[in-house]
């Protein structure tokens, strides 16, 4: 570990002049930033921008040819306890019989291998990831009898309880009502300021988020851009970033983006 | 009626078929939680179909046609375990190796010519023809697997329950996942000679569709699979015991249908209420929250 690497040991996720490649295709370059503890950091830009992709970089799933991405200091590697991961897509069979508390103890100890004893300790645990997330009622619920505003807080839960310093969540808001989306929005910004906890949250749309982010990661075009709210999602950002005359219109207190896809 | 039952138990080959009847209960009470919770069942019909492919070209080569299903069913299912993620076109590439299985196999069969008794219970079983050694090989056999899926327990239910977290984890995916299809291979292998091949699925799905309408705990619902697999063989194996000829795999599947059948109609369907009162309803909650003290059952109320 240099020198730079042991002294970036607490920055959740630092990057230099990255550039991934899948296939043929540059998905991303000259992607250099780092985002501190307890950042709240939505992520944005079109489809195929690179969104998943670069939250699967963080997880050591996607190779970067060029550059340096350090998570918490080191190298990404599958596995690293200190991410804490909700994927876009799920397959939650109705006809499978666990249980909400079940999926949230995968998070827990899912990866462990031999057999193992319900305890006491472990139930504690769970409950309290459930009590932290208001997912109690519906803990012994089969998990495809729930709503999706359920599944996504049980998914928080799920990666809460592997106590993460860093989250990355893939548009946990998709196919969400607004009243639900709300809550989520409201209980992972609550959960970036009591637990010092970095987060970045990929979702289409940034005005339900506005009120709590700190930052905005807008990927569009190979490129990226990284700032406050009112210095990314600007016409001057965002036409340089897609190359392309941008207009944001501001109205109610919401952006619109208008001339592309989002 | 309780005399000719314990007579009937005094038999060697009944106590034979009973003991193997057990330890293909466990093995399959294991592997069909996660048959079923993986959305694999598919696989656990197909498997034994192309293990008839491999008795019937062990007996055309004059082998012993157990090394052929057992041969023919890990290959297949090594195979499966590597294709593709998308149950959907999984289950297409299953259904079309499956076929060319069973065709493959009525070919071999065509050819001997001879005498097709041996394969003929491959397809429907011989419960009654086990000797104690099949007995200890079943036994072994099954508990390697039951141990295997144990120790491998939680991070399976993860692989195959929650794939992408698990992956991103750090759980070994493919490994797993092929670990549990060559498991799966050994429980139908074992299955298919006492039940036969047609109708493994008695035994694998059977128990544990039933038991996980019962209860959510997976321990549970193994446990409970174990105990109907174990009573739905000493019953079909009993009554075929008394009834003189008729085939012990007939009684096994029936009686897996007749407890299968009120339960799937009569418990925990959509719309029904569980055991606790609960309905399944699709209704969006209205705040998108739940306060403590609203119980699931106020849910409806709420809709």
């Amino acid at each position: 570990m240099s020198f730079e690497a042991a002294s970036l040991e607490r920055v959740p996720v630092f990057l230099r002049d990255v550039r991934i490649r899948l296939g043929s295709r540059v998905i991303q370059d000259e992607m250099s930033f780092r985002i501190e503890d307890g950042e709240f950091i939505a992520v944005l830009g079109p489809n195929g921008a690179g969104k998943t992709t670069f939250l699967k970089l963080l997880l050591g799933q996607v190779p970067y040819e060029a550059g340096e991405v350090l998570v918490f200091g080191a190298r990404p590697r599958r596995g690293n306890p200190k991410i804490g991961y909700s994927p876009q897509f799920r397959t939650l069979d109705a006809n499978f019989a666990v249980r909400a508390r079940d999926l949230v103890g995968f998070g827990l100890d899912g990866h462990r291998f031999g057999f193992a004893f319900p305890s006491r300790k472990r139930g504690k645990l769970i409950d309290q990831a459930l009590e932290e997330v208001r997912a109690t009622e519906y803990a012994e619920a089969a998990v495809g009898e729930l709503s999706g505003g359920e599944r996504q807080r049980l998914s928080l839960a799920q990666v809460l309880i592997g106590n993460p310093g860093l989250v990355l969540l893939d548009e946990p808001l998709a196919n969400l009502d607004i009243a639900s989306a709300q809550e989520i929005i409201s209980l992972v910004a609550r959960l970036c300021v009591s637990r010092k906890v970095a987060v970045m949250l990929v979702t289409h749309d940034v005005n339900p988020l506005l009120p709590h982010i700190d930052r905005v990661l807008f990927m569009a075009n190979g490129r990226s851009a990284i700032g406050r709210p009112e210095t990314v999602i600007t016409r001057e950002t965002l036409s340089s970033l897609y190359n392309h005359p941008v207009d944001v219109v501001e109205a109610g207190g919401k952006k619109f983006v208008l001339g592309v896809e989002i | 009626m309780l005399h000719s039952i314990i007579a009937l138990y005094h038999f060697q080959f009944i106590q034979n078929a009973l003991l193997s009847g057990i330890f293909i209960a466990l093995g399959s009470a294991v592997v069909g939680y996660f048959l079923i919770g993986g959305g694999y069942t598919f696989a656990g019909h197909a498997l034994p179909n192309i293990g008839f492919a491999g008795a019937a070209g062990a007996v055309l080569l004059g082998i012993k046609p157990v090394y052929g299903l057992f041969a023919m069913t890990i290959l297949a299912s090594a195979a499966m375990s590597g294709g593709g993620r998308e149950v959907r076109e999984r289950d297409v590439s299953i259904g079309v190796v499956m076929s060319f299985g069973l065709g493959l196999g009525l070919m071999f069969l065509s050819l001997y010519g001879g005498y097709a008794e041996r394969v003929y219970s491959i397809l429907f079983g011989t419960v009654l023809g086990i000797t104690r050694n099949d007995v200890m090989f079943t036994a072994f056999m099954s508990l390697v697997s039951v141990c295997l899926m144990l120790f491998m327990f939680r991070p399976l239910l993860f692989v195959l329950f929650d794939p992408f977290v698990a992956e991103a984890k750090g759980v070994p995916v493919r490994l797993l996942t092929m670990l549990f299809f060559v498991v799966l291979a050994v429980t139908v292998s074992l299955a298919v000679q006492v039940v036969g091949s047609l109708l493994v699925f008695t035994m694998l799905v059977g128990p544990g569709a039933t038991a996980s309408r019962f209860t959510r705990k997976p321990h549970v619902a193994i446990a409970l699979a174990a105990l109907l697999g174990i009573a739905y063989m000493f019953t079909g194996v009993t009554l075929a015991g008394l009834s003189g000829n008729w085939p012990v795999s007939f009684f096994i599947a029936s009686v897996s249908f007749l407890v299968y059948m009120p339960v799937r109609i009569f418990y925990r369907g959509k719309g029904k209420p569980d055991r606790f009162g609960r309905r399944v309803v699709e209704c969006p909650i209205r705040d998108g929250f739940l306060r403590s003290g609203d119980k699931l059952k106020n849910r409806q109320a709420q809709c």
